[in-house]
């Protein structure tokens, strides 16, 4: 069951200037969500009248007990520059819980992201810990000032960092970080496409199964359009509803 | 008269409780809408374009938004009509409204092979004949820009379809009127315009076009006084029952089309940015004919 409803924010936390943390309120008991699903968030009216289409964001957190959920946004044009200005008491309206989720698997899991990529990991994690899986997580980011949640990921999992200019953690991409020889039973990966398919070329050689988080562009989020096909061992498939998350080896061209 | 019957009109065969309908490839089969809405509420779906044998579509990007409106270059992305006939009929047939299938070919001969089939199923009031689609290389539009291509296809199909002939026009021609009197004269029974207007978006920084295929179909509000222009045009100029379609967000602008001479409206792009808007605006009409004391909806078609 799909719902499109209006949201309450409770707080808009910026990060840096282009990125922030939005915390939003259900009226009623969040339906269950699943890690990796995402909504279609509806940016009009006063906000901005030029943005036309919803924006799929993934769920950053979800909290069943206040019916809370958290989204990270990065500002990449003009809907997630008006979504930056929401604040305490606006509503938003969303459509969700869209799309299918990650597959969760085995004892010991690495989880990686890039960027504001890494969107859905933190919920990812409360997930795995509920299942007493083992976690590593390794996140990949700019510099030291776009490295959010940090205390949360750290008190669910084994948290490793690298920053492009070495102002924390490992100096360097996700790729090239030790951790990565472990071995896992599962890697989950989500952030640039680039950075996912380094991954999953990596996971492909050791063997373990990889899930990767798609962006592709959406009209409707809802599987009605065909817009958002990616290019499968099986055809095309529908982004928004078959994925956004994906086996790696399933998809063409990883 | 009864309230409820304010609302009914007459395609043809074809009874609809209301005017709306939603439109071709922007409410898939209908079930996926059932979170939203209930389909007992709308006068008919059109679904997805309907071609002979199963097509993969256009590669990845097939959408860019626009200023009010998308592009889109999907590309009769279907599995077929065996599969249509087999898998998705009967999750369909017992819904309580009006499900109207979109057919699409690249040659005459597919056209009436795909009619042929959905001629055989019973709840299937009426077809919708896609003569309009931008986005595909063969066909398609071809059939749409032509008026003897547009006889021809349209007198083909009617020979072998014996319910109701909705044929949907494109705009991406000079003369519109030129096309639906083809149309008419080959036996068409109602006419449904308009299909996408042909267009493209360029990022300046990447120095690329936004969609796979270059060219894609435009859809939104944008379309919108293109799409009255041609409603008022055709329904001045021909006898059949028009369908209006382009741009429609909300009540006001399904009740222009009906001013301008559409018996029944096609909500689209609408669709994917609030979901349960069709049924909204169903109701927003029965609520303006009371404040206007009309006797029936059709008191106003065509008075512009
Ligand atoms: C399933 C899914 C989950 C997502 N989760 C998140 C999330 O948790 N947090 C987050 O910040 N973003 C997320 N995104 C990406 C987000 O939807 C886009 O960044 C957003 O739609 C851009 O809107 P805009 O109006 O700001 O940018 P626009 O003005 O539409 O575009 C500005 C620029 O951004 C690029 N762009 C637009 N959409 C995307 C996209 N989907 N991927 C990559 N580049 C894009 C455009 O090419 C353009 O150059 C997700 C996308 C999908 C499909
Ligand atoms: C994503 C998308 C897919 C479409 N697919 C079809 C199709 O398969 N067949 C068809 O006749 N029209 C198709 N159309 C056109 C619509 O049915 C409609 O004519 C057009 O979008 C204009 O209406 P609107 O502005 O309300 O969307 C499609 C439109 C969109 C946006
Ligand atoms: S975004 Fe419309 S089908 Fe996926």
């Amino acid at each position: 069951m799909k719902y499109c409803k209006d949201f309450t924010v409770v707080s808009n936390e910026i990060i840096t200037p282009s990125l922030f943390i939005l915390r939003l309120q259900y009226p009623e008991a969040l339906p269950e969500i699943k890690a990796g699903q995402f909504v279609e968030i509806l940016v009009e009216g006063e906000r901005d009248k030029d943005v036309f289409l919803r924006r799929p964001i993934s769920f950053h957190d979800v909290n069943y007990e206040t019916n809370q959920i958290a989204l990270l946004v990065q500002v990449v044009g003009k809907g997630t520059a008006s979504l930056s200005k929401a604040k305490k008491g606006d509503k938003l309206n969303l459509i969700f819980p869209l799309g299918n989720g990650f597959t969760i698997m085995g004892k010991k899991v690495l989880l990686v992201g890039g960027g504001c990529g890494a969107a859905p990991l933190l919920y990812l994690l409360r997930i795995l810990k509920q299942q007493n899986i083992e976690t590593h997580t390794l996140i990949g980011c700019k510099d030291v000032n776009h490295l959010f949640s940090k205390s949360e990921y750290q008190s669910l999992s084994s948290l490793y960092i690298t920053t492009e200019d070495g102002s924390y953690g490992e100096k360097g991409f996700v790729t090239s970080h030790p951790i990565l020889q472990q071995t896992y039973d599962a890697i989950y990966c989500c952030g640039p496409t680039p950075m996912l398919k380094a991954i999953s070329k990596h996971a492909k050689e050791k063997n373990i199964p990889c899930f990767v988080s798609l962006e592709h562009s959406m009209a409707c989020g809802i599987g009605v359009c065909l817009c958002c096909v990616v290019d499968t061992q099986q055809g095309n498939k529908r982004t928004c509803v078959t994925g956004p998350i994906f086996l790696s080896t399933d998809l063409k061209d990883f | 008269m009864n309230n409820a019957k304010k609302l009914e009109v007459q395609i043809k065969d074809m009874s609809m409780r209301n005017p709306v309908m939603t439109a071709s490839g922007t409410f898939g089969y209908g079930y996926d809408y059932e979170d939203f809405l209930s389909l007992e509420n709308l006068g008919a779906i059109v679904v997805k374009a309907t071609t002979l044998n199963k097509r993969e579509g256009n590669p990845y990007p097939r959408m860019a938004e626009t200023p009010s409106g998308m592009l889109n270059a999907v590309g009769l992305q279907n599995n077929g009509v065996e599969y249509f006939c087999n898998k998705i009929y009967p999750k369909l047939k017992d819904k309580k409204t009006n499900v109207i299938v979109n057919v699409s070919g690249s040659t005459i001969e597919e056209y009436v092979e795909v009619a042929k089939y959905i001629n055989t199923l019973p709840n299937i009031p009426a077809i919708e004949l896609n003569i309009s689609c931008p986005n595909v290389k063969e066909g398609g539009m071809a059939f749409g820009t032509d008026p003897s291509m547009t006889q021809r296809v349209v007198s083909q199909v009617r020979k072998a379809y014996n319910k109701t002939l909705i044929v949907k026009l494109s705009p991406n021609v000079t003369n519109i009127v030129e096309i639906a009197q083809a149309a008419e004269n080959a036996g068409a029974d109602s006419l449904s315009l308009i299909n996408t207007l042909l267009g493209m978006a360029v990022d300046s920084e990447k120095k690329t076009a936004l969609l796979s295929t270059i060219t894609g179909g435009l859809s939104g509000p944008a379309i919108k006084p293109v799409a009255l222009r041609c409603v008022w045009q055709v329904a001045k100029q021909t006898k059949l029952p028009i369908i209006g379609i382009g741009g429609i967000m909300n009540t006001q602008d399904a009740i222009e089309f009906i001013l301008v001479g559409a018996t029944a409206v096609q909500v689209g792009t609408a669709n994917f940015i609030h979901p349960s808007i069709s049924e909204e605006i169903a109701k927003g009409i029965a609520e303006y004919v009371d404040r206007h004391n009309l006797n029936h909806i059709t008191d106003i078609r065509g008075i512009i």
